[in-house]
């Protein structure tokens, strides 16, 4: 204490006073509780209602947990060892894990083949999913990897995903071909080609223009209705009087094409694909697996059920709905009138239905319209009928893309003398799909939890293996907290990390923008 | 190779419309498999078991049609089927024939355009409640709850009952067994009706089967047989066929321990047509002579197939009643093999 | 690619060349659709005959004189009448009018679960807001089927069953003075009874809303017109309430509630609601509430910071900002996705069939589907009606998000 200013002032202070930690009630984890929790007296009694809630949840769910019983051979097992205490029985999950994940009928041996499709899978997509990070090359991975991973489930011969492989790498070498063709030997190409394609759809037609009057005669012969007997009438009519000026037309127009070779390159591509597929695929195939057998258990599609199910229709859907719905998305967006309604039609009509009542046509209205006595696997017609399905959504998506890019995109790539095809390819849609693929991601995860809705048509996905061979059993009849519980964690696990990805995706092109 | 098949169907489909229909037997021989409808699973008369083999008293039919037909009780892919499905995968050619306690009506038949082979369960729609509840007879059940399984004819001959007896009651239409044994069990609904041999097939799963009882009503006639295509002929014979076979061997006497011996020719001219030592009855159904032979080796004969999926002996524990031989009190009959 | 100076100098001189219909841009489009309109009649002689073919084959044909028929079967939920003997049509229409019942419900519910889990999600109250964001991300990641499945089992496994309330020392009671019945078969509800006189109580009752809306216009032209601030919550409560219920005890009481009691096998009397429904429509709603939660949130988080800011400079309070600011201007970003949600629930509704509840999809497309056998015409319907519902309903959601749109001034 200094005594200088002893007389005027009774104190001052003459060295700093060391800091203070702040109060405890604005500090630390306490501030944190008083600022997040308990601001005001709403907040609180909310703070307050909410931890009664999670309170409840725990004590109510915990001993459910805890005392669950990972080991018995049916529920009434479980109920001995629970002896009437609160709790799960999970051995219900251990006893059908293989009927949960991959059905009852898929062989037990062949569990690795799905397993290592999976993990292909991850590694496939990652290209697609992170191109930013991953060296392009490696996109011919996922290239690949339908044709492994069709023969991997399905098994079979190697040499048939193999050979399919070849006909469509074969099928781009003669496109290369025929558009590197000197101009003289393309000629007498399409010449050909042109005869033989103006021919074959002069014939198709004809027996189409028959086909309609049958039918027609066969509604007017039921007597059901006036205005779909007089419609088809017209058809068959009009049918018959253009068979032959289209023949003509378009075998024409593939001459003509030779010069500048698009028509021609195309249709010389499409007859080659034909004739591989149908006629030299299965004995070919069928001859290098006799020479060098490379062959796995062949399972029909008939036999995946449980929780594979789902990851391939989800898989499979989704990857072939994409590219049908970018072509229904240009199509609505074409100024052609008839094109561009074909597409509205399909798409609001697509969207405006259930997909269960599509699913039902895919299950019983679906056989009448295929040829008598063709036989479509249950798998394959409702993979079609999902694929329709989500391509409709996919492509109100790109739409919604489409429409996002400012009008000079689409003039500045007329102003350079592209085309409709290089425009659309180069100019247009890779930065429409940058756009829409938060988009599309957010209908894929909507797809794959439909894929459930297919236990509906007895097929048997993890929801109708539950609901059929499990919970009818005499060992587990009645369970379903367990095993329902369950499939929703699959399902939260997939669908969760790949929301998650979209949102990281959606803050990558956020960035770019700005 | 399957895909091959695809491939081609789907290149040669926008070609070639309307191929000649093959026969079904041609077809199923030339496939090297019978596809058989049946149910998602009933206990007792198709249902997969743990290893995914079906099993059960429907199940022994399909076996038995592919042994005949085949040589191979194991050639036979099952399809399950809904109530809503089953009908269109049969019409449409997606399965051979169906075996799937589907009841004979007239419409069905005619109107339809099926053809009922026979029938390998007498049935009828009975009613189960709780024990407590204190209900002998379905006509004190006035105001009731009660669950019914769809897609079958249950519905409609629920209404006709109560609608008959004037009372009144709540249905609850419930998709699967499985479903609706949840929702008696936990007190949904008061009484749960289905065909009886469903009641008891699945009363046996319940905890403790003794507080349920059937009720003594048994309100339509159901009887569940196998059923094919209208129109094959051939086709239908062979299925029907097969199962007279088993029903007829069982009046004969022929069980499949005493099969190979019988086999080899008996006294009993009908055992020796029926076993292909005498006559050619099998190549008049377009098979060979021991078709019937290959078909109760199988599982044996009717009853040895009944008793060992929903016998007494079983947790099913049906008992034969009207489904013993004729000569027995039941309603069995084979038509004679000759 | 030609372009134009390539073309010959007769095409445009007017002459025609065939070849003008493929290289000649003015053509080309003409040509295309010309190939397209060949290309659907294929598509159509294709599909047609065989369709022709099978039913031939079949013996069948396409008729729809079943809807006419007697039915045969009963419905549990009818609201219109009809039994058994009514015709399949009466049935699909029983039907559609329960589709259309439980699609409203869930709308309705699903928007108050969304928004309520949207603005709580963005509280401050770091607990709420988290329990909502765990709330939404379980809700949308699994199927809507398993949850209709799951709360399903949970009801008619955890809610007591009818037997339960019986005897001298129920396990189960009844809520709310005996009114209200908790069952796993349903919930039952009093019903009102409408007895002499009741026409004068809701005379009455619908006069004082009229005073209702009489007095608030009034007291909100003495705030702009003179400044006075005159109390309107709770008049207008008292208004509500009071004048309809001296009226009903004037008259001695003319309505009168007709209260559930267990007769016989079940409760008898008063409003049953469904378990199927419940289930349903709890199942949709909640399902459904996680997708409108997080349109909720994108819509509020649109609308920029400054909003919030100059409300509160003006010293409005929290909950006033956010119902007088915010949520008006974010309703603009809400709604379109708000429209599709709803017609996502109209067509998840027919997941009914699951529970067994009976909407459309359970009769048209169900009983009588199974009953009738003809798959191709009840399909047909039955995509008909969901069809036209959607476009009926994405009709008048537009005329509504049309005249929510901001006006310019």
């Amino acid at each position: 204490m200094s005594d200088t200013h002893a007389q005027s002032v009774a104190f001052v202070r003459e060295t700093e006073i060391p800091q203070q930690p702040p109060p405890m009630l604005e500090s630390g984890a306490v501030k944190w509780v008083r600022e997040n929790l308990f601001s005001g007296w709403f907040n609180t009694i909310m703070t307050l209602i909410a931890l009664y809630l999670v309170f409840k949840i725990l004590v109510g769910a915990a001993p459910w947990f805890y005392n669950g019983v990972w080991d018995a051979g049916s529920i009434r097992e479980c109920r001995d060892i629970l002896a009437g205490k609160t709790g799960a029985c999970f051995a219900v999950l251990v006893d059908r894990w293989d009927h949960l994940v991959f059905g009852f009928k898929y062989p037990q041996d062949a569990y690795w083949r799905p397993l290592i499709a999976f993990l292909l899978l991850l590694v496939a997509a990652a290209p697609a999913l992170f191109g930013k990070y991953l060296p392009r090359k490696m996109l011919i991975l996922t290239a690949i990897y339908p044709f492994v991973a069709f023969w991997l489930i399905w098994g079979g011969t190697l040499w048939l995903p193999v050979m399919v492989a070849a006909s469509i790498i074969a099928t781009a070498m003669v496109f290369r071909l025929v558009e590197g063709m000197a101009i003289s030997t393309r000629q007498i190409l399409a010449g050909a080609v042109g005869l033989v394609s103006g021919l074959g759809l002069a014939w198709l037609l004809f027996k189409g223009a028959g086909e309609l009057v049958f039918i027609a005669n066969n509604i007017g012969a039921s007597g059901l209705s006036i205005v779909p007997y007089i419609l088809f009438w017209a058809a068959g009519i009009f049918t018959y009087v253009c068979f032959i000026p289209m023949g003509i037309f378009v075998g024409y127009a593939i001459y003509q094409s030779a010069e500048d070779g698009g028509l021609v390159t195309i249709v010389t591509a499409l007859f080659a694909i034909y004739f591989m597929l149908a006629y030299l695929l299965g004995p070919v195939s069928g001859t290098l697996n006799s020479i060098i057998p490379l062959e796995l258990q062949a399972v029909p599609s008939r036999d995946m059920g449980g929780f594979m199910l789902c990851m391939i229709l989800g898989t499979v859907c989704v990857s072939l709905s994409v590219p049908l719905g970018i072509v229904l998305a240009l199509g609505r967006q074409s100024n052609m009138p008839l094109i561009k309604g074909v597409c509205v039609v399909f798409i609001e009509f697509v969207r405006g239905v259930p997909l269960i009542t599509l699913l039902f046509v895919a299950n019983v209205m679906l056989a009448y319209f295929m040829p008598p006595n063709s036989n479509f696997d249950l798998i394959l017609r409702v993979i079609i009928m999902i694929t329709m399905f989500s391509s409709a959504y996919i492509a109100e998506v790109i739409r919604g893309g489409l429409a996002a890019l400012p009008k000079g995109q689409y003039e500045a790539a007329d102003s350079l003398g592209l085309n409709y095809a290089q425009a659309t390819r180069l100019i247009i849609l890779p930065q429409a799909l940058k756009i829409s693929i938060p988009g599309i991601v957010n209908v894929a995860v909507g797809l794959f939890k439909d894929t459930t809705l297919v236990s509906v048509i007895s097929m048997f996905d993890i929801v109708g293996m539950i609901r059929g061979p499990i919970q009818q059993s005499t060992d587990w009849i009645s369970i379903y907290w367990e095993v329902y519980g369950f499939a929703a964690l699959l399902f939260f696990v997939v669908c969760y990390s790949i929301s998650q990805y979209s949102q990281w995706l959606e803050r990558q092109l956020q960035t770019d923008h700005h | 190779m399957k895909k091959t098949v695809f491939f081609g169907a789907l290149a040669t489909a926008a070609l070639a419309s309307g191929v000649a229909s093959a026969a079904t037997l041609d077809e199923v021989k030339a496939r090297g498999k019978m596809n058989c409808g049946v149910t998602t699973g009933v206990p007792g008369f198709a249902e997969p078991d743990a290893n995914g083999v079906w099993q059960g008293f429907d199940v022994a039919v399909c076996r038995a049609v592919a042994a005949a037909v085949l040589g191979d009780s194991d050639a036979v892919e099952f399809v399950p089927t809904t109530g809503k499905t089953r009908f269109t995968a049969l019409a449409s050619g997606e399965i051979d024939m169906l075996a799937r306690n589907t009841t004979w009506t007239f419409s069905r038949d005619v109107d339809l355009k099926f053809e009922f082979t026979g029938v390998n369960y007498y049935d009828g729609q009975g009613f189960m409640a709780r024990r407590d509840l204190g209900v002998t007879s379905a006509k004190e059940l006035d105001g009731a709850t009660i669950c019914i399984q769809t897609g079958t004819t249950t519905e409609l001959n629920l209404a006709d009952f109560f609608r008959g007896n004037g009372i009144s009651y709540e249905p609850v239409p419930v998709e699967t067994g499985a479903e609706a044994a949840q929702q008696y069990t936990a007190g949904s609904c008061d009484a749960y009706t289905t065909d009886a041999s469903a009641l008891a097939a699945q009363r046996a799963n319940f905890e403790d089967p003794t507080a349920h009882i059937i009720l003594a009503e048994i309100i339509s006639k159901e009887p569940l047989g196998p059923l094919v295509r209208h129109g094959d002929n051939e086709w239908g014979d062979i299925v029907r066929w097969t199962l007279n076979a088993l029903i007829a061997a069982e009046e004969l006497g022929v069980t499949s321990a005493n099969l190979a011996e019988m086999a080899a020719g008996t006294d009993n001219p009908e055992i020796n047509r029926l076993l292909g030592s005498e006559g050619n009855l099998g190549g008049m159904l377009g098979l060979d002579s021991d078709w019937a032979e290959r078909a109760l080796a199988v599982a044996g004969n009717y009853g040895e197939i009944f008793d060992a999926n929903i016998g007494e002996s079983t947790l099913i524990n049906l008992s034969r009643g009207l489904n013993a031989q004729w000569t027995e009190g039941g309603l069995l009959y084979a038509p004679p093999f000759r | 690619m030609t372009t134009l100076a390539d073309q010959p100098v007769k095409a445009l001189n007017g002459s025609f060349k065939l070849s003008m219909l493929l290289n000649d841009t003015r053509y080309r489009s003409l040509t295309f659709q010309f190939i397209a309109l060949v290309a659907i009649i294929a598509f159509m002689a294709f599909v047609g005959g065989n369709l022709v073919r099978n039913l031939t084959e079949a013996g069948l044909n396409i008729s729809y004189a079943f809807l006419g028929e007697p039915s045969g079967y009963d419905i549990n939920q009818r609201p219109i009448e009809y039994d058994s003997q009514s015709s399949h049509g009466r049935a699909a229409l029983v039907g559609l009018l329960n589709t259309l019942i439980v699609a409203f419900l869930a709308c309705v519910t699903a928007t108050i679960f969304g928004v309520i889990a949207g603005v709580l999600r963005l509280s401050n109250n770091w607990i709420v807001s988290k329990i909502m964001a765990i709330y939404v991300e379980i809700f949308r990641n699994v199927p809507v089927l398993i949850w209709i499945l799951i709360i399903f089992s949970v009801m008619i496994n955890v809610a007591p069953s009818p037997r339960d309330f019986r005897g001298d020392d129920p396990v189960a009671s009844m809520m709310l003075f005996d009114s209200i019945a908790v069952t796993n078969r349903g919930v039952y509800l009093p019903k009102p009874v409408l007895g002499d006189g009741s026409f004068l109580v809701f005379g009455v009752f619908i006069l004082s809303i009229i005073g209702i809306f009489a007095f608030r216009s009034y007291s909100r032209k003495q705030l702009f017109d003179h400044g006075r601030l005159i109390p309107t919550f709770w008049p207008s409560v008292g208004l509500f309430f009071v004048p309809a219920i001296l009226m009903q005890l004037i008259l001695g009481g003319p309505i009168s509630l007709e209260y559930p009691a267990l007769a016989g096998f079940n409760f008898r009397g008063g409003i049953t609601i469904l378990g199927s429904l419940i289930a349903l429509w709890f199942a949709l709603a909640i399902y459904t509430g996680a997708f409108i939660a997080e349109n909720v949130r994108a819509g509020i988080l649109a609308i920029s910071k400054g909003q919030t800011e100059a409300a509160g400079a003006l010293g409005l309070r929290p909950n006033r900002i956010m119902s007088l600011v915010v949520l008006p201007q974010a309703l603009r970003v809400i709604i379109p996705p708000l429209i599709s949600q709803y017609l996502n629930i109209t067509k998840n509704s027919s997941l009914a069939i699951a529970v067994g509840y009976m909407d459309v999809t359970g009769t048209l497309g169900g009983i009588t589907l199974l009953q009738t056998g003809r798959a191709i015409e009840t399909i047909l319907l039955l995509m008909l009606f969901y069809l036209t519902v959607s476009l009926l309903i994405s009709f008048f959601m537009n005329i509504f998000n049309n005249r929510m749109k901001l006006q310019e001034r």
